[in-house]
């Protein structure tokens, strides 16, 4: 793998980004105007609730650490998706550029976008909500950890089926982390699904996270081998993607799609 | 090719079908170093297949492709790296600039003093006060000349040109046409696809003609067509693509 060609897939992002609001806002708007709404919701609990529960670290921290899962996962596609717009595919893979630098690109352009969007709300939940990260301890670190990597692995997924599908399926993948919320255990615990729920978020790399985020506010015992648990499936989960996304490139370049693609092209 | 120039590239029996569709039949040629080799053929005849195939996004139902001896399916990147390509069909970015994609481009193929070799292009193909215009608001003709100067980027042992100056207006369609003899002279092999035969003639040193696939006929241009009874290229062309069998080519 040459590191000036991963390096050239983030540089142009960064070009991209640079002198183009409609790119440069979207990283940090939408998670502060999250943060604002659900650090007033958690307020307001806090202020009609029991004393003893402190919602802002339990509703607050969750919405932060959710978000971030998804500003990875989009940073991959949307940096995809900017080769898919600009019809890119054949300039790009007519080149050296092996599959495994284009990915490792994407996930290094995620790396920097994501952490944007992680810094202004960090900023914002500590500074206006008073969101005490010492609350998670060092534990934040492994948490932030275990949720990258797997929007790290859903984004590298999500870009295969637009690979696969076409333009068209682009509206698919805005949903998706959506689509795994109510399994992953975000605002309640695992134990509240039903059991066939339960089952799925068990392979579920957040809801390690989550659970163990509610355990340290509730001040009861955390499981680090959960934690490690949710952290070795990411990492299965980036391998498969990757898998996935390497044999979809080899369809379209089998089929010609590589060197034609467009929402007419595929089906 | 005619002499004993070291190949550059290497096409030995590549064919690609789409189910019972055979596209490329089982065709074979080599461009040797310092050589531009013209790819001739009606629509549809299988020449933007063929140049798919050897650029490694398509990949051939049967046959090889290599390039100064790489074999492109199996060791593609390392191929790729001493070749380029410019097509009409295959616009650069358009939302980012010219210097930007060259840049881009630049780090993908590794290029040494990258910032000296796009200034070297920039010059070369007039496009100075284009450098900070995103492609996307270029005419044809200026997107044209930045995948040209792209193409460029590595100083390619092998250039693929896809219908380079469809674009271009007569002027620059010559001095591009210069451009291509003076980079061939210093050993670059070209493979030319064009459907203008007056350019053909003027820059090819070999043509090869594709009619469903297959080669029918191959050799110089300025001698080929009476070599077959015809006035000119553009005849022999339009022969080749509509009565092959005049020729007893089929």
């Amino acid at each position: 793998m040459r590191a000036n060609r991963v390096f050239a897939i983030v540089l142009r992002q960064l070009y991209l980004m640079r002198g183009s609001p409609a790119r440069v806002l979207p990283l940090f708007a939408w998670v502060a105007i999250d943060i604002v709404l659900w650090g007033f919701i958690s307020r307001y609990l806090n202020s009609v609730a029991n004393a003893t529960f402190d919602f802002v670290p339990a509703l607050l921290g969750a919405v932060l650490l959710w978000d971030f899962f998804s500003r990875v996962m989009q940073g991959v596609t949307t940096t995809f998706l900017e080769d898919v717009w600009s019809r890119n595919f054949l300039n790009l893979f007519a080149t050296p550029l092996k599959i495994s630098e284009y990915v490792a690109g994407l996930v290094v352009s995620s790396t920097a976008t994501s952490s944007i969007g992680l810094v202004v709300m960090l900023v914002l939940a500590s500074a206006v909500f008073g969101l005490s990260f010492l609350s998670y301890g060092l534990l934040l670190i492994p948490f932030l950890l275990v949720l990258f990597l797997f929007g790290i692995a859903l984004g590298i997924f999500a870009s295969a089926v637009v690979l696969r599908l076409g333009p068209a399926s682009e509206w698919f993948i805005w949903p998706m982390p959506a689509l795994i919320s109510p399994f992953a255990g975000v605002f309640y615990p695992v134990a509240t699904l039903p059991a066939w729920m339960q089952g799925i978020a068990h392979v579920l790399p957040p809801s390690y996270v989550f659970e163990g985020m509610r355990a340290i506010v509730a001040g009861s015992e955390f499981s680090g081998a959960s934690l490690f648990a949710g952290a070795a499936l990411a990492l299965l989960y980036i391998g498969l993607a990757y898998a996935f996304f390497a044999r979809v490139h080899r369809h379209a370049v089998r089929t010609g799609l590589i060197a034609r693609y467009a929402a007419e092209t595929v089906n | 090719m005619s002499d004993a120039r070291a190949a550059v590239l290497t096409v030995a029996r590549l064919g690609k079908s789409y189910g019972a569709t055979v596209a490329v039949d089982g065709i074979s040629f080599v461009v040797g170093a310092g050589e531009i080799v013209g790819l001739l053929g009606p629509n549809g005849a299988g020449k933007t297949t063929t140049i798919n195939m050897i650029l490694g996004v398509l990949e051939p139902s049967s046959g090889a492709v290599a390039i100064e001896g790489i074999d492109v399916a199996t060791r593609r990147s390392r191929a790729l790296a001493s070749a380029n390509f410019a097509a009409v069909y295959a616009p650069l970015p358009g939302n980012l600039t010219v210097q930007q994609n060259l840049r881009f481009f630049a780090r993908i193929y590794g290029v040494e003093n990258a910032a000296q070799r796009i200034e070297e292009l920039i010059a070369e193909f007039e496009l100075a006060r284009f450098r900070r215009t995103k492609c996307g608001l270029l005419s044809s003709g200026e997107q044209t000349r930045v995948g040209l100067a792209k193409a460029m980027l590595n100083r390619p042992h092998l250039l693929l040109l896809d219908e380079p100056t469809a674009s271009l207006d007569p002027a620059k369609a010559r001095d591009i046409r210069a451009e291509i003899r003076r980079i061939a002279k210093s050993g670059t092999g070209v493979l030319w696809t064009s459907h203008n035969m007056y350019e053909v003639t003027e820059v090819c040193d070999r043509v090869l003609f594709l009619s469903h696939g297959k080669i029918l006929l191959e050799g110089d241009p300025k001698l080929l067509p009476a070599e077959h009874g015809k006035q000119s290229l553009e005849e022999l062309f339009i022969t080749v693509a509509r009565e092959p069998l005049t020729l007893g080519l089929e």
